[in-house]
């Protein structure tokens, strides 16, 4: 009997294509699309075609029409709301910036999807994201490597799957470019073929978080003070969420030069304002650690440490600090080393592991 | 795909051949606009006139009562905009219930907006309104009254009669949403006390995409569709002549056999609800165990969620629902299990399995041999289950 594969559709190119090709190498694949939001978020018809619109859903079972597959809709409405919408405005009001894509691969794609998957007897979760699954017979354990495409590459938003997550996920991306996906979707005469990448949050509108946290919980962000290194008072802020380190427009003050955001102190409500060489820092704490080839990290290790997603990789030492946490320490200065962000570990193509910034 | 059942009649039938039968000409003979003055709008017309007929008949009402629509949402929307915005003089109260379709529940809402005021009457365990909260809820304002004969989920049938006696002694105008009544229930608007009626054909082994509106002659509605004065002018639009002679065949047909399709069903539900309740644990059999509509029964089993189960079951090839889908095809725990007081957890394993003309006791022996297995299963996957199981 054939391996049973369910693959999140987003109604994209790339999870259309993958869809394509595990039924070329033989699954029996299902698409499934992921019901993010509610209806009242979900039927307005705002012109946008984030990943869970209706129209993408119109697409997703499309392409599934054209293949041949059978397509569900389920609704994960509840869990997302949970752990994505609320972990994404808390981390903003603990002063934080947060990285929603990476919460909801953890909590939904691989793991809600995950439980889907064992109730619909399938052997394997498989998803578009262009990275590469390999199972390391030496050590055992699945990592993950860097795909074909260095400008699409996102093993940055997996970091932090499991060993037993990773025996389970197939991602048939992994080998291909961007381009030679488009051209796969172009021949197959799918109309997803030439659909622009997202790009935004898809839970916000407009690109507009602040906005977004306004609506949300608008009574709970309060005015404060702008105050610089020293502690002088600069000015007054809209309120600590509508600031991330290194910001410097739309601070709404005039200062005679330019400021960056180094600092947010939420207990305090302050926002730290400094000068240009005061945003670099070399080094960093990042908790929630995972690694891929091991365990644990149990001695300093030289890697290359991406910050943010469209961060370069920069060389640093991770030196480990006990309860599932570890420092790196920078050749080079970072540039706005920002709490909530998943800071990203890789040697060569591998990806090593990462963890949540903690300062 | 081997062995397929479908046990959705309350989402939709299949059309039966003597009504086909009776369509099919219709596309290509019998194509002209009934209004149209010569030979070919006259049989056009003629057709027209004898589905009304047909229509009028099973209702007990006036052919001239009969207004067709393209379906029960457009014919529930007429009502409730119709009737509030022509009786706007004499109130602004709406009485209707928390367990209606959509079609009433959003229109209700937006008139809300409009300035209007909606009751929602809430039911008890079974689905059933109380007459004494219906008695309550009206007022001088109140200008309409619209419950639903039977409920598409839990199957539940109201107390029509004596709604249309309250609804008549304090001369308020009483629509009931009869989509799912027709065929399974006897009908008679006059001596019910109905004014108004939707129906939908789709829902009685008729073709899809048209309904009808009885309204009782002397009431006061405005015209929900303008245009042409096609309807006795009060529905405008190039009458779907096909859809209504099937539908008009379809509702002669679910009228004639009522007794023997009710029988028959009846046969099939108790045992399958017999044998579900037998074989499967923690699983309760929502709506009322005899005033419901004779093919359905929904249940909930506890510890499962019925968006997984309703999969496994399509992999299985039966064809079942759980709440009311939604635009993008997944599902949200029902409004109307929360309305009968399920907790929000239970409202998600719901199962509606709806039987019809098609179905054999063959049929059902594979539902009680495939979906227990399923259950157990899903249940198998749940911490929650492993708690019960353990005795904690």
């Amino acid at each position: 009997m054939k391996d049973r594969v369910i693959i999140g559709m987003s109604g994209g190119v790339d999870s259309s294509v993958a869809a394509y090709l595990l039924k070329k190498q033989g699954y029996e694949v299902i698409g499934i699309t992921m019901k993010l939001r509610s209806n009242d978020d979900f039927e307005q018809d705002s012109g946008r075609d984030s990943c869970c619109s209706l129209s993408s859903v119109d697409d997703a079972r499309r392409v599934c029409d054209k293949l041949n597959i059978p397509f569900y809709v389920i609704n994960f409405t509840e869990i997302f709301e949970e752990k994505v919408v609320n972990y994404f405005i808390n981390e903003y009001f603990a002063g934080r910036t947060p990285n929603p894509c990476i919460a909801c691969n953890k909590y939904l794609k691989f793991d809600a999807l995950l439980k889907k998957a064992d109730a619909l007897e399938a052997k394997y979760v498989a998803t578009g994201h262009y990275a590469r699954i390999i199972h390391e017979k030496k050590l055992n354990r699945y990592l993950i490597k860097k795909s074909a495409t260095a400008t699409k590459d996102q093993t940055y938003v997996l970091y932090n799957l499991s060993q037993s997550q990773l025996e389970r996920i197939l991602m048939p991306l992994g080998d291909y470019t961007k381009e030679e996906t488009r051209k796969i979707a172009d021949e197959l005469d799918l109309d997803v073929a030439n659909k622009p990448d997202s790009q935004e949050i898809c839970f916000i509108e407009d690109n507009d978080y602040g906005k977004f946290l306004e609506n949300k919980r608008g009574d709970k962000i309060k005015p404060g003070k702008f105050v610089d290194t020293k502690g002088n008072v600069l000015g007054t802020h809209r309120g600590i969420v509508h600031y991330t380190i290194g910001q410097r427009k739309g601070l709404g003050i005039a200062l005679g030069k330019p400021m960056y955001v180094v600092d947010i102190i939420p207990e305090k409500n302050l926002v730290i304002l400094g000068e240009e060489d005061e945003v670099f820092k070399n080094e960093l704490l990042a908790t929630a650690a995972n690694f891929l080839p091991f365990d644990t990290l149990q001695h300093p290790m030289r890697a290359k440490a991406k910050i943010r997603y469209s961060a370069k990789e920069s060389s640093a030492w991770a030196i480990p600090t006990g309860d599932n946490r570890f420092k790196l320490i920078f050749d080079e200065p970072q540039r706005a080393i920002t709490p909530g962000q998943a800071v990203v570990l890789y040697q060569d193509d591998y990806l090593i592991g990462g963890g949540v910034i903690v300062k | 795909m081997n062995k397929r059942i479908y046990l959705d009649h309350s989402a939709t039938t299949k059309v039966k051949p003597e009504v086909l039968e009776e369509m099919l000409p219709v596309y290509t003979e019998y194509y002209g606009n009934p209004s149209s003055i010569y030979s070919f709008g006259r049989e056009a017309k003629k057709l027209v006139d004898q589905a009304r007929m047909r229509v009028a008949k099973a209702l007990g009402a006036l052919p001239e009562e009969i207004f067709f629509t393209a379906g029960g949402s457009e014919s529930d929307n007429w009502v409730l905009k119709g009737v509030s915005y022509a009786n706007k003089n004499r109130g602004n109260h709406i009485i209707t219930t928390s367990i209606e379709h959509h079609a009433v529940l959003h229109t209700c809402e937006q008139l809300e907006k409009e300035g209007f005021e909606v009751t929602y009457l809430p039911v008890d365990n079974y689905g059933m309104i109380r007459i004494e909260d219906l008695k309550a809820a009206i007022t001088d304002k109140t200008i309409l009254i619209s419950i639903m004969y039977a409920n598409n989920e839990i199957g539940t049938i109201q107390p029509i009669e004596e709604i249309g006696k309250i609804a008549k002694e304090r001369n308020i105008y009483f629509h009931t949403d009869a989509v799912q009544a027709i065929g399974n229930v006897k009908i008679d608007v006059k001596a019910q006390n109905i004014d108004m009626l939707s129906l939908s054909a789709h829902k009685f082994y008729g073709p899809k995409g048209v309904g009808a509106l009885y309204i009782r002659k002397g009431t006061k509605i405005a015209n929900l569709i303008t245009g042409g004065g096609q309807e006795r002018g009060r529905r405008a639009g190039t009458e779907n002549v096909p859809g209504i002679v099937g539908l008009g065949k379809a509702i002669e047909l679910a009228t004639e056999n009522i007794d023997s399709y009710n029988e028959k069903l009846l046969k099939l539900r108790t045992k399958l609800i017999n044998g579900v309740m037998e074989k499967i644990p923690y699983t309760r059999l929502n709506g009322h165990p005899e005033k419901r509509l004779p093919g359905n029964a929904n249940f909930c089993f506890e510890y499962i969620e019925g968006e997984s189960l309703l999969l496994n079951l399509d992999m299985k090839g039966i064809a079942a629902s759980s709440g009311s889908a939604c635009t993008s095809g997944s599902l949200d725990p029902s409004h109307v299990l929360l309305a009968i007081g399920l907790p929000h957890e239970i409202a998600h394993g719901s199962l509606r399995l709806t039987l019809g003309d098609e179905n054999t006791e063959e049929d059902v022996d594979y539902v009680l041999e495939v979906l227990p297995e399923i259950v157990q299963r899903l249940r198998d996957m749940s911490p929650l289950y492993e708690k019960v199981k353990g005795g904690k």
